[in-house]
């Protein structure tokens, strides 16, 4: 019998690197169906900016992050600071995927006295690393604990996601420029590049680009990516954990809404918004949800 | 102890901070400095010099600052965040969000409080600092009177977990404690005694109360002075003890009568014992150039104006009591 080189590829087996991306394009996957759910609940929040983060968060969670749900306190754990915090409802729904919280109270975004309040709060869940919510604040804090961890010597890192529009406070280059001083490799910062801010497009609003020379000029090590291509968003934290000297930019290219045709590069899915019954089903029909699902997710 | 040993009896309130951080270093390892290009303003330098590897710089950016100490207070080091107190207006909304709604133990200690900067002028002059932080909940607010006061104070704030806002102080001060001076957060103390009216008084005016006692004893009136050096929480226990044993009272201070000291004193004293309050301070106005002391004159911060204020107080004390 002649060997060919076809039937070898179509026997072999997946890859543990495939397996673990099927893991993660899961774990994206209902993280947006549990944000459409919560924020259905809650009768407001942001849904279009969750929706464009959920593969980078995914990739953190369940790969790039040494943080566990039964060592939330570990002092050499790496740390993730969501410093675009009304993206609130993706980080949520992730750490539940991945057992830092309940999924189902999760589901109370928003209501009176939940712990999952409209913008993460360190001393509400013990596995949120600080409280944001005032954009630029977070990508500070990130740097602090950078800062801190170098200082104590630990070798854990610490890891910021940033919105577009954040891009426009003056503090987020006052931190840029502080990270490439210290020479804080141990930083990685997260841009969920949407393209829209609240009221329309960075560009009409105010102009980002050319946004990676800018992070080039402050000497950061960059990287540009499909922020939704997970082998991609792998590859690239691995290349980032191994840059010694400079802190590391990841410019990730999203789709605001991704998922959620309806939502999809329209700014006013930036939220906050209230969803109806109509556009929460419609979304999570899009997300692959079946009407079991469907009815568990909203039927709460 | 702190070594008051190391201080000079005219040091600023600011070189006492920066002598005693230094001689605290070695005690509380995991102390950490941040300056936004004014150590020599701070008083900080000596702690540079003795412990340059546990001084951060972060350029003159104070809003990043102030965020990364509470970064730098989540993995388990005190940050003290040091700059002029108009800079911490500045970064008011970090301090809230970063440090004190994440209940880190960070410090904020700002040098170039009110009048005393002088004559930087008014831009320089932080006369709203108190408030702003005040408002903030639980964070503490200290305005220590001299420079034994403020090395007690360095190494009180050390101890005490929990965010702190801590003002010193530009210009040369007065030394009216002995080394055996007790400080104590959220503690007032009677420093003179009095019976007609008290003087509650923090930072410099607390010398300047002192001075008005003494004029008031020229004229037979015993004004008691009380050194309130923590704003926040104030001690009400000691207000109402003196409301009830002088019945008025004058606040001074170098800040606007708006939202510090008095305000913190008026609050108190409307819940447990009303009565007369004469407010010293910068009446809802910016500073201007010029030296402290002719400042202090201009907007009425010195001795004969505190000294009128409390006459002022026990006229209507004296009033209110005959309608009653």
């Amino acid at each position: 019998m002649a060997l060919t080189l076809r039937s070898i590829t179509e026997e072999a087996p997946p890859s543990p690197a495939q397996d673990l991306e099927k893991q993660l394009a899961l774990a994206a996957n209902f993280t947006r169906k549990h944000v459409i759910a919560s924020i259905y609940h809650a009768g407001s929040g942001h849904p279009g900016g969750a929706l464009s983060c959920a593969d980078l968060m995914a990739c953190l969670f369940g790969a790039e992050l040494n943080f566990w749900p039964n060592a939330v306190d570990d002092p050499h754990r790496d740390r993730f600071v969501l410093s675009k915090g009304h993206a609130a409802p993706a980080l949520y729904a992730v750490a539940a995927h991945y057992g830092f919280c309940d999924a189902k109270a999760a589901l109370s975004l928003r209501k009176l006295n939940s712990k999952f309040q409209g913008h993460p709060h360190v001393l509400d869940l013990p596995w949120v690393e600080t409280s944001t919510g005032s954009l630029g604040q977070g990508f500070s804090v990130a740097l602090g604990m950078a800062m801190g961890l170098k200082l104590q010597n630990s070798k854990a890192r610490v890891y910021t996601m940033l919105g577009d529009g954040e891009l426009q406070e003056g503090e987020v280059w006052e931190a840029a420029m502080c990270g490439a001083h210290h020479k804080l490799d141990n930083l990685c910062v997260v841009i969920d590049y949407n393209k829209l801010q609240s009221d329309n497009t960075n560009n009409a609003i105010m102009r980002l680009e050319p946004l990676a020379a800018k992070w080039r000029a402050f000497d950061w090590a960059i990287a540009e990516i499909d922020g939704h291509n997970i082998s991609e968003i792998l590859t690239t934290f691995r290349r980032a954990g191994a840059t010694h000297g400079r802190p590391s930019v990841i410019i990730a290219n999203t789709v605001k809404g991704k998922g959620v045709k309806y939502m999809e590069n329209i700014p006013t899915w930036h939220g906050s918004v209230k969803l109806t019954r109509e556009q929460a089903e419609d979304a999570l029909r899009q997300l692959g949800a079946r009407n079991e699902e469907i009815a568990e997710l909203l039927n709460v | 102890m702190s070594s008051p040993a190391l201080i000079a009896n005219s040091d600023s309130l600011r070189e006492a901070f920066g002598k005693t951080l230094s001689s605290l270093g070695d005690e509380f390892p995991n102390v950490v400095v941040l300056d936004a290009d004014i150590a020599g303003g701070t008083g900080v330098h000596h702690f540079r010099k003795s412990h340059p590897e546990r001084m951060l710089q972060f350029g003159i950016a104070e809003q990043n600052m102030m965020a990364a100490a509470g970064g730098l207070a989540a993995t388990g080091l005190i940050p003290i965040v040091t700059t002029f107190a108009v800079f911490c207006l500045r970064a008011v909304e970090q301090a809230r969000l970063s440090i004190a709604y994440a209940r880190r133990n960070a410090k904020i200690v700002a040098s170039h409080p009110g009048l005393d900067v002088g004559p930087d002028g008014g831009s320089a002059q932080a006369l709203e600092d108190m408030a702003a932080f005040r408002a903030i909940p639980g964070m503490t607010v200290i305005s220590p009177a001299d420079p034994v006061e403020m090395s007690k104070a360095t190494r009180a704030i050390l101890e005490f977990e929990g965010p702190v806002y801590m003002r010193t102080g530009r210009s040369p001060s007065r030394r009216i404690f002995g080394d055996d001076h007790v400080f104590e957060i959220g503690k007032g103390q009677i420093v003179r005694d009095g019976t007609d009216v008290t003087i509650v008084a923090c930072g410099v005016e607390v010398a300047r109360a002192l001075d008005a006692a003494g004029l008031l004893a020229e004229d037979n009136i015993s004004a008691r002075v009380v050194n309130m050096a923590t704003i926040k929480p104030i001690d009400d226990a000691i207000l109402a003890k003196c409301a009830a044993e002088t019945g008025c009272f004058v606040t001074a201070e170098d800040h606007n009568i708006h939202g510090g000291l008095g305000s913190a004193v008026a609050e108190s004293l409307a819940q447990s014992t009303p009565c007369p309050i004469e407010f010293v301070g910068v009446r809802d106005q910016f500073g201007a150039s010029g030296e402290p002391e002719e400042l202090a004159q201009q907007y009425g911060l010195t001795a004969p104006f505190i000294a009128q204020a409390a006459r002022d107080a026990i006229a209507r004390k004296k009033k209110s009591r005959k309608k009653g």
